[in-house]
């Protein structure tokens, strides 16, 4: 075994050590106990290594009143995935509260009262179970203190109800409203004296609830925000009321870095309802979260903004954009796929590879390319901002309010603390409003209207043409086999611009958290391998997209080594098992991986058994091998990602006139344990459909680096009709595990799966996303 | 000067006529349900009834919004809407819960049409409201238990 491959195979973790040692059902979610009892309770890993860690105080996230009304505050923001319900529900379980007689708050932007708030990474619940938890237990021990009081009693005879404190020798009850006002007055129980309930307490956490591929089990506990919703009342980037609101929408540069040369605003300015054209200054490259810079409309409403903006006469100086003002799509992908034939920076090497493949019996090769994204959420950019008396006011969909509030702060030349960030709904983030640029250019605009709020809206071809895309990426994979087809060398070059561009020059290579997103934790055991990572210049903003890095190179490596299955005449499920080699915990720092997203490897190691696991659930829930009939096949691929496994099979149909047609998507899925089934479904149901897309349809390209698409005539994403027919959702029990990410892991597999099964079909090969006319030819 | 009636109440507004009617309702009369997604047709965020008909408030312009405008706000004094509204929340279908408004909108005019839709009728219907959430699979299902029709999601 070589060196690379002194994989961690421990047959008594330290995860399971932990739990024995902690006992009682419902501390075996508790990964991070240890941490939490002990003195270090901000730790290097988990949510104690994120700025502003965890906070568990149950005065900052929990209040009851008189009328036993109880309010839980979601310091996280909600995107989509449900967190105002789940980390909600978590609370509220552990409390003993009656669901309806639950609201939740949204947290501002602070992490110095709320702990992180950065709502990426798919970390919300994974961070913020425990701490919710035990937030809840705390008021619920100081509730049972405060009954114990009332009635005299030892508080060992009294126990939460739902929504009542029972004194059980007696049978008395009061309820959390009676109490609230007493509890409150108690200490806090430190965390050593708290005690959460037990698996066989809890009404909501883990319970399988809604819609269930297909069949609806019960609906209850219902969203927090679903009437809201459906009655047009939910309250969005966009739709917070104001008596005396401007809109504003900005002209920016077509290509990135370019500034403005002469703006003649004559026209614009004689357009019904426009007030003011002003300048907004960028910062240039790298842009980071700062504005692009450009001219700004400010109008009674948004039409007349965006009819003044048609008017502007600018001309750009392309000047400053260097070489970006010549980056164009097909030149571009030509020159990494020539740089793919090349040598390039090591990061990973084990084995003498190239005699492996001089050896090899069989040599397998592809190049494979994904093509810039935009996030392009339902809801583009939007950010309110009011300047009033040295305070600036801002209510936007941001993913990441602390560094809204700080950005914005640094624009306005502001303290932090007189800048407050008011989270609304996200109409949909996808890593869109992970940058708070759109709040900093509204708070540009509101300085010039001191004391009058400014709603800064973008259209859809300023997110489409301003995104920060989803990294271009080629990836050139080269395999020996031998004699039965087996693995020997594995090549793999990835080359994809770096989102560590948007932040300092450019590094034109992978940063450590993008090398780790499935390229150097590639899990497959193979004699001899080499990974690369040549270089690749950046000439738009590069950003995260949901699943980000892990998109390109799962595509990369699950079609190549269905294409080595192919090779070696096997079939792709037995082929796949096999070359991942024994069940075995493979530790990140053994791989040449720092990072493991953020998490402990000690309690996340990426586990063959668990991938070996989804496989064979998402293969036999899809009858795989059984024969499917004419033009017809499946395909699998899968991915360990945000600490997750998950596989899928396809089951597809390509006519003789190329109309594809989705038959069925079968995924399986263990993130550990799952609080919140139902959204953990909905996510992985909406990953699959937003994978689609990718495989089928999405793309930007740029000419002379303009982007070529700005809506969604030209941007496509998927529609009802291109939905699989049938879509279901295999979730693993797995409590005894770290909780993992949701909202992320189910994406990257989608691609590639989705294109081995067209290749089972037809036996044509996509090696070019997206698939567009490519199976019409 | 424009004359609208919306949700049964009439505004009386000054208004260039080429102003599309979802920046008047959304800017001018204030109801925030009607969402803005592309300005050109393509996603339906922005669905509102017609004298019963859905359309995309945004390229149409409010010299030809005359009738009785219909938006997501009074879904739930309507008979189709309401039902529409609790298969929704009977099986989940909102994540974001950004283009579902548009996506109520629509299905409530199919339905009101076709009360009880086949599946193609109900796909071929909805191909115009898009949710970058993926949540299609839900709505069909929805629509289907709305319809009376129990569907497989």
């Amino acid at each position: 075994m070589s060196a690379d491959d002194n994989l961690m195979i421990a047959n008594v973790s330290r995860r399971r050590f932990l739990m024995g040692l902690a006992g009682g059902s419902a501390l075996v979610l508790a990964a991070r106990w240890d941490v939490a009892l002990g003195g270090n309770e901000q730790a290097q890993f988990g949510a104690g290594a994120m700025p502003g860690g965890w906070v568990d105080d149950p005065n900052v996230f929990i209040h009851i009143d008189a009328d036993s009304l109880v309010t839980i505050v979601n310091n996280r923001s909600e995107m989509g995935q449900g967190i105002r319900t789940s980390l909600v529900m978590v609370g509220a379980d552990e409390l003993g509260a009656d669901w309806d007689q639950v609201r939740v708050e949204q947290a501002e932007g602070d992490h110095s009262k709320y702990g992180n708030q950065n709502t990426d990474g798919s970390r919300s619940m994974r961070h913020w179970y425990q701490p919710m938890r035990r937030a809840a237990a705390a008021a619920r021990q100081m509730l049972e203190q405060a009954a114990a009081n009332e009635w005299g009693v030892p508080v060992s005879e009294v126990q939460a109800g739902v929504h009542t404190i029972v004194h059980k020798p007696s049978g008395k009850e009061l309820g959390f409203g009676e109490l609230a006002a007493k509890a409150r007055e108690l200490d806090v129980p430190g965390r050593n004296a708290l005690v959460l309930k037990r698996d066989d307490e809890l009404r909501f956490v883990g319970k399988e609830t809604g819609l269930i591929n297909g069949e609806l089990k019960s609906a209850y506990p219902k969203a927090i925000d679903g009437d809201d919703i459906v009655t047009g009342k939910a309250v969005y980037g966009a739709d917070v009321p104001f008596d005396d609101l401007l809109y504003a929408v900005i002209a920016r540069p077509p290509v990135y870095g370019a500034t403005v040369g002469s703006v003649d605003d004559t026209e614009a300015l004689k357009v019904p309802g426009v007030e003011k054209v002003l300048k907004v200054e960028g910062t240039g490259q790298p842009a980071g979260f700062s504005p692009l810079g450009g001219i700004a409309v400010v109008a009674s409403n948004t039409w007349a903004a965006m009819e003044g903006r048609k008017a502007l006469k600018i001309d750009w100086d392309l000047e400053a954009a260097g070489d970006n003002a010549g980056y164009t799509s097909s030149a571009y992908r030509e020159s990494l796929e020539k740089a793919a034939q090349k040598p390039g920076k090591v990061v990973r090497q084990h084995g003498d590879l190239d005699a492996s493949l001089e050896n090899a019996a069989k040599r397998v090769s592809a190049t494979y390319y994904m093509p810039h994204m935009a996030q392009a959420p339902m809801e583009p950019p939007v950010a309110t901002v009011r300047i009033k008396d040295g305070k600036a006011e801002v209510w936007a969909p941001v993913q990441n309010p602390q560094a809204t509030r700080d950005t914005v702060a640094g624009r306005l030349d502001l303290d932090a603390e007189n800048v407050t960030i008011h989270v609304t709904l996200l109409g949909g983030g996808f890593g869109r409003k992970s940058k708070p640029d759109f709040a900093i250019e509204a708070a540009s605009i509101a300085e010039a209207f001191k004391g009058q709020p400014i709603r800064l809206q973008w259209s859809r071809e300023d997110d489409i043409h301003h995104a920060y895309f989803h990294a271009v990426s080629v990836d050139y994979l080269e395999a020996g086999l031998d004699d039965s087809g087996q693995a020997t060398g594995w090549l793999h070059r990835t080359l994809s611009p770096s989102i560590g561009s948007l932040f300092a020059p450019d590094p034109k290579h992978k940063g450590e958290f993008e090398l780790g997103m499935g390229f150097n934790t590639m899990p497959f055991s193979v004699p001899a391998l080499r990974l690369e990572n040549p270089p690749a210049p950046a000439h738009v903003r590069i950003g995260w997209f949901r699943s980000v890095y892990n998109l390109p190179h799962a595509w990369a490596i699950q079609s190549f080594a269905h294409e080595m299955s192919v090779a070696a005449g096997k079939d792709h499920r037995d082929y796949v098992l096999d070359l991942l080699g024994p069940d075995r915990e493979i530790h990140n720092l053994t791989v040449g991986d720092g990072w493991n997203y953020g998490e402990d490897p000690d309690l996340y190691p990426i586990d063959i058994g668990r991938m070996r696991n989804v496989i064979e659930r998402a293969t036999s829930e899809a009858g795989w091998g059984k024969s499917p009939g004419k033009n017809r096949g499946l395909g699998l691929a899968f991915h360990h990602s945000f600490v997750s496994y998950t596989a899928i099979v396809f089951d597809v149909e390509v006519d003789d006139q190329g109309e594809l047609t989705i038959h069925r998507a079968d995924i399986a899925f263990d993130c550990g344990p799952q609080a919140n089934p139902e959204r953990i479904r909905s996510q992985l149901e909406g990953a699959i459909v937003m994978g689609i897309g990718i495989a089928l349809q999405s793309e930007v390209t740029f000419e002379d680096g303009v982007a070529q698409q700005g809506n969604f005539d030209k941007f496509l994403i998927p529609r009802m009709p291109d939905a699989p027919k049938t879509l279901r959702v295999h979730l693993v029990d797995n409590p005894d595990e770290a909780m993992g990410g949701v909202g992320e892991p189910g994406l990257p597999p989608v691609a590639p799966a989705l294109c081995n099964a067209i290749y089972a079909a037809t036996g044509k090969r996509i090696r070019r996303l997206p698939v567009g006319d490519q199976l019409k030819s | 000067m424009a004359t609208l009636t919306i949700n049964g109440e009439r505004y009386e507004l000054d208004l260039p006529d080429n102003m599309p009617l979802l920046w008047v309702i959304r800017d001018v009369v204030g109801l925030t349900g009607t969402k803005f997604g592309c300005g050109m047709s393509q996603c339906g965020a922005c669905t509102v009834h017609l004298n019963g008909t859905a359309i995309r408030s945004c390229v149409t312009p409010v010299s030809a919004a005359s009738g009785e405008i219909t938006t997501i706000e009074a879904m739930a004094d309507d008979p189709v809407g309401s039902k529409v509204q609790q298969a929704w929340l009977d099986l989940g279908v909102a994540q974001c819960g950004y283009c579902q408004g548009g996506q109520i909108m629509n299905a409530t005019a199919l339905l009101k049409k076709t009360p009880n839709p086949e599946t193609g009728e109900i796909v071929d219907a909805m191909a115009g409201n898009l949710c970058r959430c993926g949540t299609y699979n839900r709505i069909l299902a929805a629509i289907e238990r709305a319809s009376g029709k129990e569907g497989e999601a």
